[in-house]
């Protein structure tokens, strides 16, 4: 029996309590959160590197907008609690990208500007689980949300949706990226509510 | 050392309200005493869990602005469409109670190794900032610039007055209305400010910045021109929807 807090009526507007996950509630603008200074890198200067398969891959900017992109439209879930329906978004799936890496792993380790990292294990990243998007709503994304390119694994905490990503490597131990090394949980389910460490 | 290796699940803690206290007139200090707490680093966070009497609950997550081994306290801003925050500012009292959880977060955490530490903060963005400064034994020099709408939205104002000076120097600026004879700074945070504070980058400082987001990117990019390595500057965002 959870402590019952006098006086605390609560909001209970949520109508779409299906789509929301345990102790998260909706917003409607989008909040930003980074460890760091937000980076600027010149799309001239900018590659999308796979590390780990056969062949290292590695793409221009150019390159990369010429691969199949897909129209995706999510609901994200943040670990300091705030969810955003219908989100819409532009990119490439990792599907496609990892179709043209040969490979045996069973993890990746993505890597950021900013030195960011994020690991992932792949049966979270494939089938039409994650993408490299660029555009959000419409527009190229901004920086402060992760342009040129972020990560989007829409159904894990999206912290794991790394901004300003620059690549992965592909490997066959899960290894603990930035927040996964700093409290927050390896995997990070929220419809488990895996926030923290022993979640 | 408390707060770094959490072994099993963070668990809810009982806890209680034993005292509040006013800072401004949209934020409130709230002393809590949670049961089973394994302590905190300066710049940790916890989770809050308010649950009604029909079941239903609310978790928000606040900055810790007590020092480690003084009794735990948050410091929460009333946010107008919130859901957790006016209640915290406005209904909790002495008594009353809610659930916590923490501490949270291994990176925004201040471990004084002696290098001199530059503090940013905006707004409510001041309270883990505030933690560090209480936790500092004042042997290593602290700096801290402290930007506020007005000389009333001050939070801390009296204790950081009576801190400066051991150890702290305090920079304040008031960016919307600034009193008579008002002789601090009285704009945004910009590059020429940060020039005339901040530590020369070549003292290598630790940088702490929390605030809105235009806030920390205007403090952490006017930093990256100075010549601040972008991984020695630490930031913590909210965006007005911490509720």
């Amino acid at each position: 029996m959870p402590q019952i807090s006098r006086g605390f009526h609560g909001r209970r507007s949520e109508a779409s309590s299906d789509r929301l996950p345990p102790g998260q509630h909706l917003v409607d603008d989008f909040p930003v959160l980074s460890a760091g200074p937000t980076p600027h890198t010149p799309l001239a200067e900018w590659t999308f590197t796979i590390e780990g398969g056969a062949e290292p891959a590695s793409w221009t900017w150019e390159e990369f907008q010429a691969l199949p992109s897909e129209e995706i439209t999510t609901d994200i879930h943040c670990v300091t609690k705030w969810s955003k329906l219908d989100t819409a978004w532009r990119g490439v799936s990792l599907d496609t990208l990892l179709a043209l890496v040969e490979h045996d792993a069973d993890y990746l380790l993505a890597f950021c500007d900013g030195g960011y990292t994020t690991n992932l294990p792949l049966e979270h990243v494939t089938d039409g689980k994650a993408w490299i998007a660029y555009d959000y709503d419409g527009e190229p994304l901004e920086p402060e949300h992760g342009g040129p390119a972020r990560m989007l694994v829409p159904h894990l905490y999206f912290w794991k949706s790394a901004k300003w990503i620059r690549g992965f490597r592909l490997q066959d131990e899960d290894e603990p990226g930035f927040w996964e090394s700093n409290g927050y949980h390896i995997l990070g389910d929220p419809w488990l509510e895996q926030r923290y460490w022993g979640d | 050392m408390a707060g770094t290796a959490v072994l099993g699940r963070l668990a809810w803690l009982v806890t209680e309200v034993t005292g509040a206290l006013e800072e401004t007139p949209r934020v409130r200090t709230l002393l809590l005493d949670a049961e089973g707490w394994p302590g905190h680093r300066p710049g940790q966070h916890l989770d809050v869990r308010l649950t009604a009497e029909d079941g239903y609950q609310a978790e928000r997550s606040y900055s810790i602005a007590s020092a480690p081994g003084e009794p735990l306290s948050i410091t929460v801003e009333r946010l107008e469409d919130g859901e957790v925050s006016p209640y915290l500012v406005d209904e909790a009292r002495e008594g009353d109670g809610f659930e916590v959880r923490g501490p949270i977060g291994g990176y925004f955490v201040w471990e004084d190794d002696g290098r001199p530490v530059f503090l940013v903060g905006g707004g409510s963005g001041v309270v883990p900032l505030m933690a560090m400064i209480r936790s500092s034994p004042g042997s290593t020099p602290i700096r801290l610039l402290y930007s506020s709408r007005t000389l009333e939205d001050v939070i801390y104002r009296e204790e950081l007055d009576a801190r400066a000076g051991h150890g702290l120097e305090v920079f304040h600026t008031l960016t919307r209305e600034q009193p008579s004879g008002w002789t601090g700074y009285s704009r945004r945070i910009d590059n020429d400010l940060l020039r005339e504070i901040a530590w020369p980058a070549s003292d290598d400082p630790q940088v702490f910045v929390c605030g809105s987001t235009r806030f920390v990117d205007a403090a952490a990019d006017g930093l990256v021109a100075l010549g601040y390595d972008p991984l020695s500057i630490k930031t913590e965002r909210f965006g007005a929807t911490g509720g």
